[in-house]
């Protein structure tokens, strides 16, 4: 599977998520974001880090960076978009996930590992997770307080759009494990197709036990494999 | 054409948790401004713009605040143009 991992001037973790990629057997390709085709990607990682210097507001200059019309014209398609950390402000700032990332309830840039409980297997990402599963993967980020209103908030939840929740170690969902202040405990959602996903802890920093866990490798798994699903039934639709 | 000083303030929603405005609302508290009920923190933005009117110079920025300037989903912007001097 091809998977372009965007660039932006400040992004960090595109090295990060490059090697995720080639970790579960997809083939990743960087690319810079004054591009304007994806070319051949059947996937899009928007990676992690500071783009633009996260001047205005994180993901505000982003997205209008010349690569963005053609990510935004994929999505819109069906195409499979993750924004993680920085990549997840991105895709918030680009109207192809509700609401926003605001500053931490702790006003301080917070880096360390957190529990999250797996809410949704039906996603293209989530699939090699078992339902209610606890992974712990680092977070690293300064505004990664999900914030929509009310009205936005009761659709995420009625649609099954929650894809990850912040938790303590056993799934619960305590006041103390919430890091940041996120409403409803979010840490990840989808778009109503499902296949636009955004989520501020990191994944692609918990792939080799080196790194201290491997939580993060069934979420690369589950979109190679989800390509190749697609894939075949495209080709038995044809036949 | 003229030049215009726009001034646009980015403040956060009403409803919106400001964690920056208690921070500061606590250190004002903190100094014996016991008067003081509430702090929202925004930000204020300074465009020089050439235009014909001041009208017209409030008009494209209030376009550039809603595609860029400003998040509407947190934020409300107010834009203020003023011959430049």
């Amino acid at each position: 599977m091809n998977v372009a991992v965007v660039t932006f001037p400040g992004s960090n973790c595109d090295q990060d998520c490059h090697r995720s990629v080639e970790l579960v057997g997809g083939t990743p390709r960087h690319l810079w974001h004054r591009e304007r085709s994806l070319g051949d990607a059947e996937a899009v990682i928007v990676p992690g880090g500071f783009a633009h210097g996260d001047y205005l507001r994180p993901g505000a200059i982003a997205r209008f960076s010349p690569i963005m019309d053609a990510v935004v014209g994929f999505a819109r398609e069906g195409g499979l978009v993750v924004g993680i950390c920085n990549g997840f402000q991105v895709l918030c700032e680009a109207g192809l996930l509700p609401g926003a990332l605001l500053r931490n309830r702790s006003l301080r840039f917070q880096s360390h590992d957190c529990w999250q409980r797996v809410e949704r297997t039906d996603t293209p990402y989530t699939g090699e997770y078992r339902e209610g599963q606890i992974i712990r993967m680092p977070l690293s980020h300064a505004d990664g307080n999900y914030y929509a209103d009310a009205d936005t908030l009761a659709e995420l939840e009625a649609e099954e759009r929650v894809v990850f929740r912040y938790c303590d170690a056993q799934g619960n969902l305590t006041p103390e494990s919430n890091p940041n202040g996120s409403l409803n405990h979010i840490a990840g959602i989808v778009n109503r197709r499902r296949n636009v996903l955004g989520m501020m802890p990191h994944p692609d920093r918990a792939i080799e036990a080196v790194l201290g866990s491997v939580d993060g490798l069934p979420f690369f798994e589950s979109l190679v494999r989800t390509e190749a699903t697609a894939t075949a039934t495209a080709r038995s639709e044809v036949a | 054409m003229s030049r215009f000083t726009v001034e646009v303030l980015v403040t956060p929603r009403p409803g919106l948790l400001d964690p920056q405005g208690k921070a500061i609302h606590h250190a004002l508290a903190s100094l014996g401004y016991d008067a003081v009920e509430d702090v929202r923190v925004g930000k204020a933005i300074y465009l020089e713009v050439a235009a014909a009117s001041a009208e017209e110079a409030a008009e494209r920025v209030e376009e550039a605040c809603r595609k860029l300037l400003a998040n509407p989903v947190t934020e409300d912007f107010r834009v203020t143009a003023e011959a430049h001097r």
